[in-house]
Formats: structure tokens, C-alpha cells, sequence
């Protein structure tokens, strides 16, 4: 009966009930659309570069990260490491990295060049997938991003002289032919990275081939990180290497993902107290207008504590309408853009790209933000609805029926 | 039997700035079945006299007892809950919430009565047409004349089968012939089902109506006939 009750009264005024009922659903849907959209193009972006490259815990040799010195190596023991890994650790992923100058003809650019393992590498990102041209690197040669090719302007099967300081100030210099090119969704990786095969490249650091930069663990579940990541930690406490996570290898993207959530917080605040005034104002009205009735229904025995569970109701109610109708709205759109991503062109584009990311906005369905929308429009009109409490509170009914 | 008793009533507002003393020690009883006009000039303290009785107003100053209790001890909840159980209320107009039919209407103190279904549909529709509404039962208030609405709202005020019903004016905003409608159907239930009456006027034809005329001066009873109809 309370229920018909609100749910008629807020028709009462349909106009009133449905601008406001309208505010709350532009921000609802504003709001989780937004929210969905950077939560996408976050996930999207992090995804880029953990699936495609760093994996989500590295090992190196202690320092290692900070000067990345090819001088900084690991020494590394297939059959002596496995006592460190547990079931959460599928494969163990050899890579020798460092700095390059790639030259062809008069052209010079750096390159990441790393030695892989092939059929590790395959299975830990799944390169074979993103070969464009090409095949992959078995004992010899080179896969390298589609974008060096461009700057470069080279093609497959070209040579590309590969220039660098080698192990302990040896001069690194060879040249090896382009077998295989990669597609990386990362702009960054896409413009420098330069693969080949490990032992290929230990000859070409002139290292040992036992000597590594980076071990990546290949781990199948992304919960899985923080318990890999203290059992690496303690069984490797008494070995000079160091563990780290995604996050701590990027820790400018980390920050970066957290000041842009924080950022769109604020904006979300804004947004709420913005229509929380409109949700006021309409309150405001519904409890003036109404002294009259209340004082007959307080007079004729309804207890004040139902009377304000109703005018909660009809508050609850109108916010509710626009926010389930804006998280509905919201829900198709953000499952469309989760589907078909949007694709930035020109200056945005460019933009995305020059601080290496993906000029694309993949919207995230998360169930999460949609409950969080609809839990805000609950809670403040809740705190709204505290306003007539307190007028019905001090209500006197002799005094609400004068006229 | 007594269904309500002052002793020594006296109400003054605004104690501090301007007092008006709009009750002045009034002593009133009024038994079962009575049918119970209060009248007197505008600002002779009906009104005041009728919030009091009916737990809406507290006086300054003197004894009451409705139902055979002291209501002066009773919280404001108490209040609450002891008028719905024991008063039925007509007010001067505006009575029915209006979002909700007759039916609704006088179906929802039963509601706060927590009365089952069955027993609260068979109750409207009884009360209904002892008012003569039976045909009006799924008419918002709007849809109704002000004599009806007044019949919906003696239709409810009789839902709680309260000890008695306080009218307070309620034929003023009425014109001749549905104030004489009203009247009939109060004399009715009265004469009837004895119901107990106290109601406020200051319409002659409403005074003529009467068994028990009370009149108030100045916030005292200078008056108080019974009347043979
Ligand atoms: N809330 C109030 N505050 C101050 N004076 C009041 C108030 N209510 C009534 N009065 C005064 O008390 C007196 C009695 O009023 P009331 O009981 O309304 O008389 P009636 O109903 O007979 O017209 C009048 O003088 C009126 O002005
Ligand atoms: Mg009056």
C-alpha cells in the first residue's frame, strides 16, 4: 500500500517527477559511460603491454630494471630454477634485451632487440598470431614490429645491420636477415621491438649462453600475481635477483591510470552534486506543497516513522527511474563500444600514439560501475530524503492543517 | 457510559508574547450516542476545543479523559496510535488523500490497523453505501463534489469503529442541500448504529439537527441544551 501510495504521488506531478527523474539519468549515464570507457582503454591499454610483452612478473638480476646495462646479468639454470616455481607459474620465459641501433641503407634507428625463445615467447604472447608477414624465427634471423619497416623502409627479407655495445664493452655489430614481421597493438612495442633467437643473441651481446636479462613467468591467471610474486620473493630472497610485478616495471603507467581515475572521480562528484541540488529542489517542493495532507494523515493515526519511509519511497523511487533507465541506456551503449571499440583518428589519434597507447577506447562492460551508479543515486537521495524527516519530525498536525 | 470528560479545560496560546486564552476552563462530558453540536461565533474556541478533545492539541491546563483514559500522559506516537484505534475525524474539507479512490481511502487506516483483506473490502463496501456511495467506490477524490468527499470522509472516519467521531465544521464549504445530505446520513448512522457525534458549527440548520446543543463564549460553555428531535 505504501509503495502504490509513492509510486502515485510522484505521478502527482509528472512534469516535476520527470525532469528530475531525467537529471538523474543524464549523469547516471553519463557517468557509468564515461566510467565504463576509461576503464576500457585502461584494461585495454595494461593488456597491451603485460599479454604482449612484460608478462606479469619478471626476474632479473638485482638492479637490473633500473639501468637495464647489459653488464647487469642473471645467470640462469632451467633445471636448478624449477625448485623456485609452483603450479600458478605454467613456463619459465628467457629473454636477453637491450638497446640497438637497426641500420639500413642511410637510415638509423634504435630498436629494443631481445632474444627470445621462441616457442616460449609464442606461448607466452602468442606472437605467431600477430605475424603479419612472414614466419616465425626458428635458429636464425629476425622478427621484427610492423612500424620499424615503415620508419626504416625496409621489407621483408631485407638485411638490417644491428649495431650495439656488447658484454663488458665487446663490440656488438652483425647483420641478419627479416624473417617474420610482427603487428603489436602497443605503438611503442610496434615501433622498436627487434626479435631473435636467444642464442643468436647471446652471440651477438658475446655473452654466455647462460646469461639472461629477464626470466618472465608465464602465469595464466592475473590473481595469481601476488602469490607467484611472494614465493619467487622468499625462495629467492638469498639469490642477487630481483622479482617484479607489472606495476612495479611500469610504475609511471600505474600512476598514470590512478591520476586519470582520480581525475574522472572528481568529475563524477562534481556531476552528483551537481544533480543532487535538482534532486533538492524537487524535494523541497514535494514537502512543501503536501503540509496539508500530512498533518490529515498524522491526525487520522499514520505514524510519522511510515509517513517518512513513504516520502523516502517517492524520493527513492524518482531517482531510481532515471538511474536504472540511464544504467539500461548506458549498458547498450558501453556492450556496443565494447564490441566495435572506437577508432581515434588525426590529432587524438597521434596524441594516444605519442605517449604510446593504442589510439582505440574499447568500453569495459563492468558490472561494478553500473551497481556503484545505481548504489550513489540510492545513497544520496537517502541523505536527501533526511530533509523531510525532519520537517514531518517537527510536524504538528493542528499547525499543517491552518488553511 | 462517558466517551469523553474535561474537567477545567484551558488552552492559551502564544503564553509569552500576545496570550490569547481561547479555552477558559471548559467542563464537558459527552456519553455514548450523543449527537453533540458545539457551537458558537467565529474565534469562540470550536476549533481549539475539538483538537483538544480529539489528542491533536494538548491544553494548557485542566483534566481529559477520551475512552477512559487519560490522554494527557501519552506520548506523541501513543497519541498517534490512540487516535487511530478510538477517534474517527472529519475535517472541514480536503479530508481524502488524493491520489487513492474512495475505496482506497477508507480502506487505509484499516490498512494501518493491520485488518486483513477480507475483512477490509467487506468493511469499505459496507460503509460505502451507508453513506450512499456505492457507485463512486473507484472515484478519485477530484472526481468527486464536496458533499460526497465529506461522505467519504465520515466513510472513513467510521473504518476503525472508533469510540466516536469529531466533525469539526464539516458542512462549511457545503452548499444547502448536501449539507442537509450529510446530515441525514450522520443522524442516520447515530440513530441507527449509535454512533457517537461531536461536531462543531455555526450553520443553524446544522444547530437544528442537534440533540445536544453546546454553546461556547469566549472559550466557556455559556450554554448546554438537549434537545428532543
Ligand atoms: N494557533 C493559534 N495561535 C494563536 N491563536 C490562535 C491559534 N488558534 C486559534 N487561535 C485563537 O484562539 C481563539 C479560538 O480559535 P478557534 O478555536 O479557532 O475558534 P473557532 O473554531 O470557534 O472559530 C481565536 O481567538 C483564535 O484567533
Ligand atoms: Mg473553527
Amino acid at each position: 500500500m505504501l509503495f502504490r501510495l509513492a509510486w502515485r504521488n510522484i505521478w502527482r506531478n509528472k512534469r516535476r517527477t520527470l525532469i528530475t527523474a531525467a537529471s538523474v539519468f543524464f549523469a547516471v549515464f553519463l557517468a557509468s559511460s564515461l566510467a565504463c570507457i576509461q576503464k576500457g582503454t585502461w584494461d585495454h591499454m595494461l593488456d597491451n603491454v603485460v599479454n604482449y610483452y612484460f608478462g606479469y612478473v619478471q626476474v632479473h638480476a638485482d638492479g637490473f630494471w633500473d639501468d637495464r646495462s647489459i653488464n647487469n646479468l642473471m645467470t640462469y639454470d632451467p633445471q636448478d630454477f624449477k625448485q623456485h616455481l609452483s603450479d600458478q607459474v605454467s613456463d619459465v620465459v628467457p629473454r636477453l634485451e637491450s638497446f640497438a641501433l637497426a641500420s639500413v641503407g642511410d637510415q638509423t634507428k634504435g630498436v629494443m632487440l631481445v632474444g627470445i625463445d621462441p616457442e616460449k615467447e609464442d606461448a607466452l604472447t602468442s606472437i605467431s598470431n600477430r605475424l603479419v608477414q612472414g614466419r616465425m624465427i626458428a635458429d636464425h634471423g629476425l622478427l621484427v614490429g610492423e612500424g620499424i619497416l615503415e620508419n626504416l623502409k625496409i621489407k621483408l627479407n631485407d638485411t638490417m645491420i644491428l649495431i650495439s655495445q656488447g658484454y663488458h664493452g665487446a663490440n656488438a655489430a652483425n647483420q641478419y636477415p627479416i624473417v617474420g614481421v610482427v603487428h603489436f597493438a602497443s605503438p611503442e612495442l610496434n615501433k622498436q621491438l627487434v626479435m631473435m633467437p636467444l642464442a643468436q643473441a647471446q652471440d651477438f651481446f658475446g655473452t654466455n649462453n647462460n646469461q639472461l636479462t629477464s626470466l618472465v613467468m608465464n602465469i595464466q591467471a592475473k590473481e595469481a600475481v601476488p602469490e607467484v610474486l611472494t614465493t619467487l620473493e622468499s625462495s629467492l630472497a638469498e639469490d642477487p635477483l630481483e622479482v617484479m610485478d607489472w606495476e612495479s616495471m611500469m610504475p609511471e603507467l600505474t600512476q598514470a591510470k590512478a591520476l586519470d581515475t582520480a581525475g574522472a572521480n572528481i568529475m563524477l562528484l562534481i556531476l552528483y552534486i551537481i544533480i543532487s541540488f535538482g534532486i533538492f529542489g524537487t524535494i523541497l517542493m514535494m514537502t512543501k506543497d503536501r503540509a496539508y495532507e500530512f498533518g490529515i494523515l498524522v491526525s487520522i493515526g499514520m505514524r510519522k516513522g511510515k509517513l517518512m519511509f513513504m516520502l523516502w519511497l517517492e524520493i527513492v523511487m524518482i531517482g531510481l527511474i532515471g538511474a536504472l533507465v540511464g544504467i539500461g541506456v548506458s549498458m547498450l551503449l558501453v556492450k556496443y563500444f565494447e564490441l566495435n571499440p572506437i577508432k581515434l583518428t588525426g590529432e587524438f589519434a597521434s596524441a594516444y600514439e605519442a605517449f604510446g597507447m593504442e589510439p582505440l577506447l574499447p568500453a569495459a562492460f563492468d558490472i561494478p560501475v553500473f551497481l556503484f551508479q545505481a548504489l550513489a543515486v540510492l545513497i544520496i537521495t537517502t541523505v536527501m530524503a533526511t530533509y523531510p524527516a525532519y520537517v514531518l519530525w517537527k510536524l504538528k498536525p493542528v499547525e499543517a492543517m491552518k488553511n | 457510559m462517558n466517551v469523553i470528560i474535561t474537567k477545567g479545560i484551558e488552552k492559551t496560546y502564544n503564553p509569552k508574547t500576545i496570550p490569547v486564552h481561547a479555552l477558559q476552563g471548559v467542563d464537558l462530558t459527552i456519553k455514548k450516542g450523543e449527537f453533540t453540536a458545539i457551537v458558537g461565533p467565529s474565534g469562540s474556541g470550536k476549533t481549539t476545543l475539538l483538537n483538544i478533545i480529539g489528542g491533536l492539541d494538548r491544553p494548557t491546563s485542566g483534566y481529559i479523559e477520551v475512552g477512559g483514559k487519560d490522554i494527557s500522559k501519552l506520548s506523541d506516537n501513543q497519541l498517534i496510535d490512540f487516535r487511530r484505534e478510538n477517534i474517527g475525524f472529519v475535517f472541514q474539507a480536503y479530508n481524502l488523500i488524493p491520489v487513492l479512490t474512495a475505496k482506497e481511502n477508507i480502506e487505509f487506516i484499516m490498512l494501518l490497523q493491520g485488518i486483513p483483506k477480507a475483512q477490509r473490502d467487506k468493511r469499505t463496501l459496507e460503509l460505502l453505501h451507508a453513506v450512499g456511495l456505492d457507485d463512486k467506490i473507484n472515484k478519485r477524490p477530484i472526481e468527486l463534489s464536496g458533499g460526497q468527499q465529506q461522505r467519504v470522509a465520515v466513510a472513513r472516519a467510521l473504518a476503525s469503529k472508533p469510540a466516536f467521531i469529531l466533525a469539526d465544521e464539516p458542512t462549511a464549504n457545503l452548499d444547502s442541500l448536501s449539507t442537509v445530505n450529510l446530515l441525514d446520513i450522520m443522524a442516520n448512522l447515530n440513530m441507527q448504529e449509535h454512533i457517537t457525534f461531536v461536531f462543531s458549527t455555526h450553520d443553524q440548520r446544522v444547530i437544528d439537527r442537534a440533540r445536544r446543543v453546546v454553546t461556547l463564549e469566549d472559550g466557556v460553555i455559556s450554554s448546554d441544551v438537549y434537545v428532543d428531535q
